[in-house]
């Protein structure tokens, strides 16, 4: 985790100072992603390919989400692996959809109803833990 | 099932699973951090959104403005198989997070309100919501200090609830007794959906 190991350096700073930089900072500003929204368990994955170390206008953030979701991970894992806040997570990885480093997975539309095979795999999965 | 799955192959070769959400909802230390570390196969995380203004998250205007409230929400995660996996989110207690609850809600399987038999009416907020949103829920009681003075047909009829609506007591701290409330919770789903499918 980047910004704990920031955190360590400075005594004076603990959890409880709060951030440093605040945190709509990291997205100048911006408090909705590219695109629009996504689900806090979609998944993402970084795209095989993508040389994000090209890209200039990408911060570290950008490039340690990427790093972190080699293999899928749901955005609210990610947001707490990396400490930052769900808000600030989403404009990141819709910078980095645009950019093609990335895809997104959403889970199964909201309107529909869950497949009741899904929901008895669920109980049995349950059962056998 | 088979469908789902080829749509949803990485890039990288890699399967993406599919994420099933459950809430756990419930008054101010009844349980809903500890069910959520019982049953979690990581370890609790906490995520936060950090919520600027008093307007809702989404007015830009707000980012300019001083005040900013952090929310912390605690979920696990199960992985059923390979391809399925639970994540359990703990809601934010305070009203004023309601719209956070929306959010959690949107495509969620279900939710299981947890109730403490001495502040019962702690959970009226939350079953109130469910009942609107028309979310599956059952309600969960949860008896730590293993004097339950409140059978669950006492508890139902306290909480007004529909006839059908699960009532468990169980231990949060126990992660047998917990996954037990998760399995009444979405053997409950499936019963529904049949019957609104008209059988």
């Amino acid at each position: 985790m980047p910004a704990d190991s920031h955190r360590v350096a400075h005594d004076w700073l603990d959890n409880d100072a709060g951030p440093v930089v605040r945190p709509y900072a990291m997205t100048q500003g911006r408090v909705a992603p590219e695109g629009g929204e996504f689900d806090l368990v979609a998944f993402v994955v970084a795209v095989a390919g993508g040389h994000p170390g090209d890209n200039a206008s990408l911060q570290p953030e950008h490039h340690a989400i990427v790093a972190a979701a080699w293999e899928p991970i749901s955005i609210v894992e990610l947001a707490a692996g990396l400490d930052l806040s769900l808000g600030v997570i989403r404009v990141l990885l819709g910078d980095l959809r645009s950019a093609g480093l990335i895809s997104l997975y959403e889970p199964p539309a909201a309107s529909q109803p869950h497949d009741v095979d899904v929901l008895k795999a669920v109980v049995n999965g349950l059962r056998a833990l | 099932m088979d469908s789902v799955r080829s749509e949803r192959e990485g890039q990288n070769g890699s399967r993406i699973p599919v994420a099933l959400k459950i809430l756990i909802a419930g008054g101010f230390g009844a349980g809903k951090t500890t069910m959520v570390g019982s049953v979690s196969e990581i370890r609790p995380l906490q995520t936060e959104e950090v919520l600027t203004g008093v307007d809702g998250a989404d007015s830009v205007d707000g980012v300019e403005g001083k005040t900013t409230t952090t929310v912390t929400m605690d979920f696990g995660r199960i992985t059923i198989t390979e391809d399925l996996q639970l994540y359990l989110f703990g809601t934010p207690g305070q009203d004023r997070f309601w719209f956070l609850w929306d959010e959690l809600s949107q495509g969620a399987l279900g939710a299981v309100v947890l109730a403490d038999t001495r502040r019962l009416a702690d959970c009226f907020p939350s079953i109130d919501y469910f009942e609107q949103r028309g979310t599956p829920f059952v309600v969960a009681v949860n008896c730590f200090d293993s004097e339950q003075r409140f059978g669950p047909d006492a508890v139902s009829r306290a909480l007004d609830l529909d006839g059908d609506v699960p009532v468990v007591l169980f231990d949060a701290r126990e992660p047998q007794a917990a996954r037990n409330v998760l399995i009444e919770l979405v053997e409950y789903v499936a019963r529904r959906q049949l019957t609104s499918a008209g059988r």
